[in-house]
């Protein structure tokens, strides 16, 4: 037992410090019944000693009654748990196992092959920092190992062991295992796992597991334990991006304020100079406790309570990170999904969203595609079921501060909730979406419209332009009715902006439509072209580094919601001038609302054609009590908040 | 400067303070159970930590069967003083009535009535909608599969078939009205890492947990305590003293203790470590049927 040998070396007190200083290592097993991860499992517990004896002499009985092994102790009794499932002989949820080295603790997340359990398999995914993918030598890669491989990849982890089993069977063949090997790379070369690892072993007699095996000499590598136990993760911590999640504000007197929650990412010091999103307030970091007790400084994954040099407003679901190092703010959001409900996910259906302590009515606005899972080949889709995998577009009543996922395993994940049965429906990893991406999907879409166009290589990035300026490029998209005050408002702030150091143009409705737009009309069609024409413009100025400011009736949802596809979501804000139609009546000096009225001009807004107001605009400006002073000041406010400006 | 890197404890630690917490945010009204066992008095510890520098934001529910050890209750009147918790000591007053013992009902019976029914009373009657237990995966086999987040109907009952996925450290808490959950900061922890906490946290814990001589019958294999003069002796059975400690604490009638020199913690882990038995093994209720945990949890039992 290697508790007890390393007892007598060391003594109580050399173990006693050694095991508060074990790493822990969270490993995910995939395979299906036949591969042996049950036996894999079992033999890891056995052979490095995390079965005890009462629990062997209740396995030893169990295998007279369940087991497949005949008289030798069948292992993958000890890991299959609920008695229904035993009885049906396969696993069917997530189980988790321990055991320990002298080096490190070990938690297994064990999870079934079967086809329909994706779900399981993602769960256990989500927390594992090592993936062991089982293959039975015999016989060779399957569709399910791609779909393992595939789920690690998706869900980051950045360890994989493919582990040939059963090499007993196949006679110990270096050739069965190599061709294996070969054919394994071949996929995994097109999924993002940094490090994967083949290892040959007969899990029933243990070869290659805890011990070395006499029977491969041709293998030089390591055995199974041996790499889990030395195996480097700490580099898969991110200490760059601080992003805080506030869980709770404490407030246990009313001389205390702390902010508590579990650092996602990043290090946090006393002194420190933190943001609060949404809001954009800044403070100082005035003391720091970890797991209760001050100290100077943490860092990833401890459980902190912080307090701030002075009161600014933070609340649940808010994110601490810093002023030169936030994450954006997105009401849209593009992710990957794996879904695990029966109820079926379809474009429009709204949810609630977890992310982080956020919680918040979330609609799925697209399907981009789904995913076979077995081919890696991504198909249209009009719903995704139980157990698939694809990428969507949604739209959040919240801003959320995001990070792509495959920089911020925290930050980037998200649970779909159902808002009638309050079951959890989907698990989602947030994208990263550059605007260069999304010039490659307009250019999918032009070329589907016949028009091929591909990206000249070496070319000037978005990224590059906009740092060369020295602003960050947004559009600021300004809806309401005709004299309600978008275009007064418009260059008001392009002036203030202006005084501030920062380049903008102003797009709006009168005058594109004496250049740019002056071969159209007012009909629904054409005004769908002219706001297309308009937001295409700005999403050009805004590539080359500029600020648009634009102001367009813009009447529909519809056509906002495709200026904002077509800007890029990410650089998008809406801002609804807010004006009764009879205060834009009455404010109007050129006849305009009373020609309408008396049936000279169709196609008006708000006379013969309805005005959709926004739902959640990022700012409703009130344009008829409020000074055009006071609009621009609660627009500056918006883009500090934001860190659109400086 | 600190060490910015996390032991496998420290992460443990993390992450059973974020787990209290995100209950707290979530539901209206938790409370923690506190059987002051070694994981009762761990997870407490977390919870400590996760409000510190202020009180714990819900009361401690201890449900007494009557058959504690009279050593744990005299700990916990102390303990829980000198922290300042509120504690709700909930007894089934019915069950006591009927003058249910482990000794004239058996044990599933009466750890049905005094424990399951008892725990289910208290949690109605306060209209509790969280409660916290220092419940672990490794405990026993159908525990392994147990959410962090245990989802439980309103009638307390649990459905191994019907609970939610839980993926990275996102919990969702969403009950309807009268649903509620069990919660399990402990889930991923092991006896030894309890023992370490313990141990490294220097946590006070019952005596019981060391060696001393104590009067005891051999009953099944199993060294039974024979804690007051409800016991009933059999025929021929006299107690004799021995230097015995236990693993786990409960109903004393109920609890089986092993011999042991261990006075203190430093000998008590160095005795666990050599040992080559779980601690269930002094449990009387798990080995009444196969699977009869995952049977008394969709009962209702912890």
């Amino acid at each position: 037992m290697l508790h007890g040998e390393e007892l007598d070396r060391v003594g109580i007190d050399g173990w006693l410090e050694g095991y508060q200083r074990k790493e822990l290592l969270r490993i995910l097993t995939c395979g299906s019944v036949d591969d042996g991860k049950s036996t894999l499992i079992g033999r890891l517990l056995h052979d490095s000693a995390g079965v005890f004896e009462d629990q062997l002499k209740a396995l030893k009985k169990d295998t007279t009654r369940f087991g497949t092994t005949g008289e030798e102790i069948d292992f993958a009794l000890l890991m299959d748990g609920l008695q229904a499932e035993r009885e049906q002989g396969i696993t069917i949820d997530v189980a988790y196992r321990y055991f320990s080295t002298p080096r490190r603790k070990f938690i297994v997340a064990d999870t079934p092959g079967h086809e329909q359990y994706t779900r399981n398999m993602a769960t256990g995914a989500s927390t594992s920092d090592l993936a062991i993918i089982l293959i039975d030598a015999r016989k060779g890669v399957l569709a399910q190992t791609r779909r393992h491989a595939f789920i690690c990849s998706l869900l980051g982890i950045k360890h994989v062991v493919i582990a040939v089993n059963k090499m007993d069977l196949v006679e110990y063949s270096q050739d069965v295992f190599e061709a294996i090997r070969r054919e394994c790379s071949e996929f995994l070369g097109r999924l993002s796992i940094p490090d994967v690892h083949f290892i040959p072993m007969s899990a029933r007699r243990g070869e290659n597991v805890v011990g070395r095996s006499e029977t491969m000499p041709w293998y030089q590598g390591a055995p199974l334990l041996d790499y889990l136990e030395t195996v480097h993760i700490a580099g898969d911590r991110n200490t760059i991006d601080l992003r805080l999640p506030v869980q709770l504000v404490l407030r246990p007197n009313l001389d205390f304020r702390g902010f508590a929650g579990t650092i996602a990412s990043g290090l946090l010091r006393k002194g420190d100079e933190i943001v609060a999103l949404p809001s954009g307030r800044r403070a100082l970091v005035k003391q720091v406790f970890v797991s209760g007790a001050e100290r100077e400084e943490a860092g990833p994954g401890m459980a902190v309570t912080i307090t701030l040099d002075r009161e600014i407003d933070i609340s649940r679901g808010d994110l601490i990170a810093r002023p030169n190092n936030a994450p954006m703010l997105e009401h849209a959001v593009e992710a990957m999904v794996v879904w695990m409900n029966e109820a079926a996910l379809a474009p429009g259906r709204q949810y609630l969203i977890q992310q982080c302590a956020l919680q918040a009515p979330v609609a799925v606005t697209d399907l981009r595609y789904k995913i076979d899972v077995n081919t890696l080949k991504s198909e249209n889709a009009e719903q995704l079921g139980l157990n698939e995998i694809g990428r969507i577009r949604m739209e959040c009543a919240k801003p959320i501060g995001a990070d792509p996922y495959v920089r911020n395993r925290q930050t980037g994940a998200f649970i779909l909730i159902d808002r009638m049965t309050n079951a959890t429906v989907g698990a989602g990893m947030i994208l990263d979406r550059t605007p260069a991406e999304q010039s490659l999907d307009r250019e999918r879409r032009s070329h589907d419209a016949g028009t091929n166009l591909s990206p000249h290589a070496g070319s000037v990035t978005p990224e590059q332009r906009a740092a060369r300026v020295g602003q960050r490029p947004f559009t600021l998209w300004l809806t309401g009715l005709p004299r309600s005050g978008k275009s007064s408002l418009a260059h008001a702030l392009e002036r203030t902006l202006f005084e501030r150091g920062l380049q903008s143009v102003v797009l709006d409705g009168e005058s594109l439509r004496k250049g740019l737009s002056s071969d159209l009309g007012f009909s629904v069609r054409d005004r769908a072209e002219h706001v297309r024409r308009a937001s295409e413009l700005a999403r050009l100025l805004n590539d080359h580094g500029q600020v648009v400011i634009a102001a367009f009736v813009s009447p529909t949802a519809e056509q906002r919601e495709s200026a904002r596809a077509v800007v890029g979501p990410e650089r998008f804000l809406e801002l609804h001038c807010n004006a009764s139609l009879e205060a834009c009546e009455k404010r109007d000096t050129t006849g305009f609302y009373a020609r309408a009225r008396s049936g000279e001009i169709a196609n008006v807004t708000g006379v013969d054609t309805a005005y959709e107001p926004p739902t959640s605009p990022a700012l409703a400006l009130d344009t008829v009590g409020a000074s055009i002073d006071a609009n621009v000041a609660r627009i500056l406010a918006l883009l500090e908040s934001r860190l659109l400006i400086g | 400067m600190t060490t910015l890197h996390l032991s496998h404890l420290e992460q443990l630690e993390a992450e059973g303070i974020q787990i209290i917490r995100e209950v707290v945010a979530q539901f209206e009204k938790p409370v923690m159970l506190f059987s002051i066992g070694k994981d009762s008095l761990a997870m407490l510890r977390l919870a400590e930590k996760a409000f510190a520098p202020g009180k714990l934001p819900f009361p401690l529910l201890h449900v007494n069967t009557t058959f504690k050890f009279k050593e744990m209750i005299s700990f916990r009147n102390d303990f829980v003083k000198s922290r300042g918790h509120t504690l709700i000591e909930w007894i089934n007053q019915e069950g006591v009535q009927s003058g249910i013992t482990p000794f004239n009902a058996g044990t599933q019976r009466y750890t049905h009535v005094m424990k399951t029914e008892a725990l289910k009373q208290a949690l109605s009657h306060y209209g509790f909608d969280a409660a916290f237990g220092g419940a672990r995966r490794d405990e026993e086999k159908s525990r392994a599969k147990e959410r962090v987040f245990s989802f439980r109907d309103r009638f307390h009952t649990w459905d191994p078939k019907n609970q939610r996925p839980e993926l990275w450290n996102l919990y969702n808490g969403r009950v309807a009205k009268g649903e509620s959950i069990r919660v399990f900061p402990l889930s991923n922890w092991t006896e030894l890492d309890v023992w370490l906490y313990v141990y490294k946290e220097q946590i006070p814990v019952v005596p019981l947990y060391f060696a001393k001589p104590r009067p005891v019958v051999n009953r099944n294999g199993t060294w039974i305590m024979v804690d007051d003069e409800r016991m009933p002796l059999e025929p021929g059975e006299t107690p004799e003293m021995r230097s015995v400690r236990f693993r786990t604490l409960g109903c004393y009638p109920l609890t089986g203790a092993v011999d042991s020199q261990a006075t203190n913690l430093r000998e008590v882990l160095e005795e666990m470590l050599r040992s080559r038995t779980s601690e269930r093994q002094g449990r009387v209720i798990d080995y009444d049927e196969a699977g009869s945990m995952e049977q008394k949890k969709k009962e209702g039992y912890f």
